[in-house]
């Protein structure tokens, strides 16, 4: 089983919403798109249900070409950021639903819909009405009613986006574990690197209705092919800084900041990205580099600290373990784990990684 | 925590005391006091206790009257909801079409009741208005002023035509308020265009529907002005609804008590109805 785009391109009037996409997912893998808001991440899942037909190319499953079969055909589920139950029915009839037009028999419609119920805790409240759900409780009413139906495919659009935070990470743990034993692809929207990282798998990285890179999440991570793919999956955002390689020795444009590289790369300016938690208030790793600067803001959330400073003409995000707290306008001296550096040469490709 | 009695915020009540009080209580206290008492003029009054209810309540007139005003409101609303629903459903979505069509529903909500009357009156004669002649032209024996089928009829379609854009507008609102995603969802399940409608669009529209209906109900219950100026109540009682039989026992018979009576079981009723017609919607509603 395989799901794959082939050249798809999706205009409407003069207005390009993605550009020519090759993507294919395979069977029994979390597949993530990440990507901002506009990103195109909505209109290429609708595509891919059938919702929507693409300008151009063509969308094949299984090895036959489905584009322009409707989605009733195509034996897919959706559940989206709205929590998008039937108002009128109860849980246990929401659930059911999709069976519904199957002629499936009662019986197991109802085997099937209180085997889903309590895979997603809704057991208690069969017989209410979504309205008297909590937000979390609808959600997991719209998800029950994505897995009851054994769907070839099933897409998640930001399903976690319009939940509170507690409910969010609730939810979220559990969802790889509910995808984990089925026979299907899915595929899972989300404007959150975090999102991307808890679940695994795969992700294909999207930024303004292009898909920029799609490999096993963790390869993405830490490989982004370019520096588009990097800032996407970084969040809070990475800092890029120009950067001139002489020798082993690599030195900040904008400030006499200087260390080692093993790289093998020619000499000349280039561009390192650093994402936040690789500049701490502490050393870290073998490479540590000091880097002075002046703070812009400090904000202390639980466990952790991000201190906004300036340095050069730049303005730089770190994220420290830990309470740190420092004065607006204070200098200070912070570290950054020059093993974790990612290098970008000028047309934003990835040239190294060490 | 030491707090102060402050009681100056009931200051701020009086404005609307006062208002609701000239607009509302002291008028509805006069007709109480008309209720129960006999007046000869001079400002002599002879207290009758309930007398002018048991009379009102047993009256053939007012018996009449009522269900005349019963059937006028139950057509009205047989008609204009189910038709409302129907052109807000088939009204464009988006595009110049929009906008043109909530002008052109809007405008005969923006007309006076009189001038409908007036309107109606004129565009329904036999002899030269448009809709009397066509009518008669066509070979039907068309006349309001005589036949009361035909003045129940012109009455109904006046309203219909005055009317039903309120529905339309009220259910357009609750149609464009649905996100598009409910319908993917049903499209995903393979939902035919009746199950849309049945469990998506309706039970999404049961707030405005229910403020429709509520609306209706009340402006087609208590209806004078346009039926005063079409029909004036006739041919003979035939369009006499509530509202214009109670004018007619008040100021043309100058039969205050049971006029006043009468109004004060008449807005009981409404009340009634209302408030357990909205309690049955919203039965089940905003519990959280």
């Amino acid at each position: 089983m395989s799901l794959e785009l082939k050249g798809i391109e999706k205009k409407i009037g003069e207005e390009t919403h993605i550009y020519t996409t090759d993507l294919k997912f395979e069977k029994n893998t979390i597949n993530v798109l990440l990507g901002s808001t506009l990103a195109g991440k909505t209109t290429l899942m609708q595509i891919m249900a059938g919702l929507d037909k693409p300008t151009k190319g063509e969308i094949w499953f299984n090895d036959q070409n489905v584009t322009g079969v409707k989605v009733q055909k195509r034996n897919v589920s959706m559940v989206y950021q709205q929590f998008i139950n039937y108002p009128n029915f109860t849980v246990k009839e929401n659930i059911a639903s999709p069976l519904k037009i199957t002629g499936i028999d009662n019986q197991e419609i109802d085997q099937r819909v209180s085997k889903v119920a309590d895979l997603l805790k809704l057991t208690p409240m069969l017989n209410k009405k979504p309205n008297e759900l909590s937000g979390g409780q609808q959600q997991r009413t719209a998800l029950a009613r994505a897995l009851v139906k054994d769907s070839d495919l099933i897409l998640l659009d930001e399903p976690l986006a319009n939940l509170d935070f507690k409910l969010r990470e609730e939810l979220r743990e559990e969802l790889p574990k509910l995808f984990k034993d089925r026979d299907c692809i899915v595929v899972y929207a989300t404007t959150e690197p975090s999102d991307a990282l808890l679940i695994g798998g795969y992700t294909a990285t999207l930024l303004e209705g292009k898909v920029i890179q799609h490999g096993k999440t963790l390869d993405v991570y830490n490989k982004p092919n370019n520096l588009d793919s990097a800032k996407v999956f970084s969040d809070p955002p990475m800092n890029i800084a120009n950067i001139n390689k002489k020798g082993e020795i690599c030195s900040l444009l904008a400030d006499n900041v200087t260390w080692k590289t093993i790289l093998n790369l020619r000499d000349g300016n280039y561009k390192v990205g650093i994402r936040p938690h690789n500049i701490t208030t502490y050393k870290e790793g073998k490479n540590s580099i000091e880097i002075s600067g002046k703070v812009l803001i400090s904000e202390l959330s639980g466990s952790e600290s991000m201190i906004h400073f300036t340095n050069g003409d730049l303005n730089w995000v770190s994220l420290s373990e830990g309470i740190h707290q420092k004065d607006v306008g204070e200098e200070t001296k912070l570290f950054m784990n020059s093993d974790e550096f990612l290098y970008f040469d000028n047309n934003d490709r990835l040239v190294g990684n060490v | 925590m030491n707090k102060t009695v402050n009681q100056k915020a009931w200051f701020f009540v009086i404005p609307v005391f006062v208002l609701v009080a000239f607009n509302a209580i002291i008028p509805l206290m006069t007709v109480v006091n008309y209720a129960f008492q006999e007046t000869f003029g001079n400002n002599q009054f002879m207290w009758e206790g309930t007398r002018w209810f048991k009379q009102i309540l047993v009256s053939e007139r007012f018996h009449a009257a009522l269900g005349r005003q019963v059937l006028f409101t139950l057509i009205i609303l047989v008609i204009q909801i189910p038709l409302g629903i129907f052109i807000a459903l088939n009204m464009p979505k988006e595009g110049i079409g929009v906008p043109i069509c909530l002008v052109l529903m809007s405008m005969p909500l923006l007309i006076p009741w009189n001038v409908v009357g007036a309107m109606w009156n004129i565009f329904a004669l036999p002899d030269i208005g448009f809709l009397g002649h066509s009518l008669n032209a066509m070979g039907f024996d068309y006349n309001f002023t005589q036949q009361s089928g035909d003045a129940w009829f012109t009455t109904i379609l006046m309203d219909v035509w005055h009317w039903t854009s309120l529905v339309v507008l009220l259910s357009y609102a609750g149609l464009r308020s649905i996100q598009p995603a409910y319908y993917q969802a049903a499209e995903i399940d393979g939902a035919t265009r009746w199950a849309v409608f049945r469990h998506i669009e309706l039970p999404k529209m049961k707030k405005v529907l229910t403020i429709a209906i509520l609306l209706r109900f009340m402006d087609s219950f208590m209806i004078y002005t346009e039926p005063f100026v079409l029909t004036g109540g006739g041919p003979g009682n035939a369009t006499a609804f509530l509202s214009i039989d109670l004018v007619k026992m008040a100021l043309g018979q100058f039969d205050l008590g049971p006029a006043a009576a009468m109004s004060l079981i008449y807005f009981f009723i409404v009340l009634t109805v209302c408030w357990v017609f909205y309690n049955l919607m919203m039965r089940n509603e905003s519990k959280s």
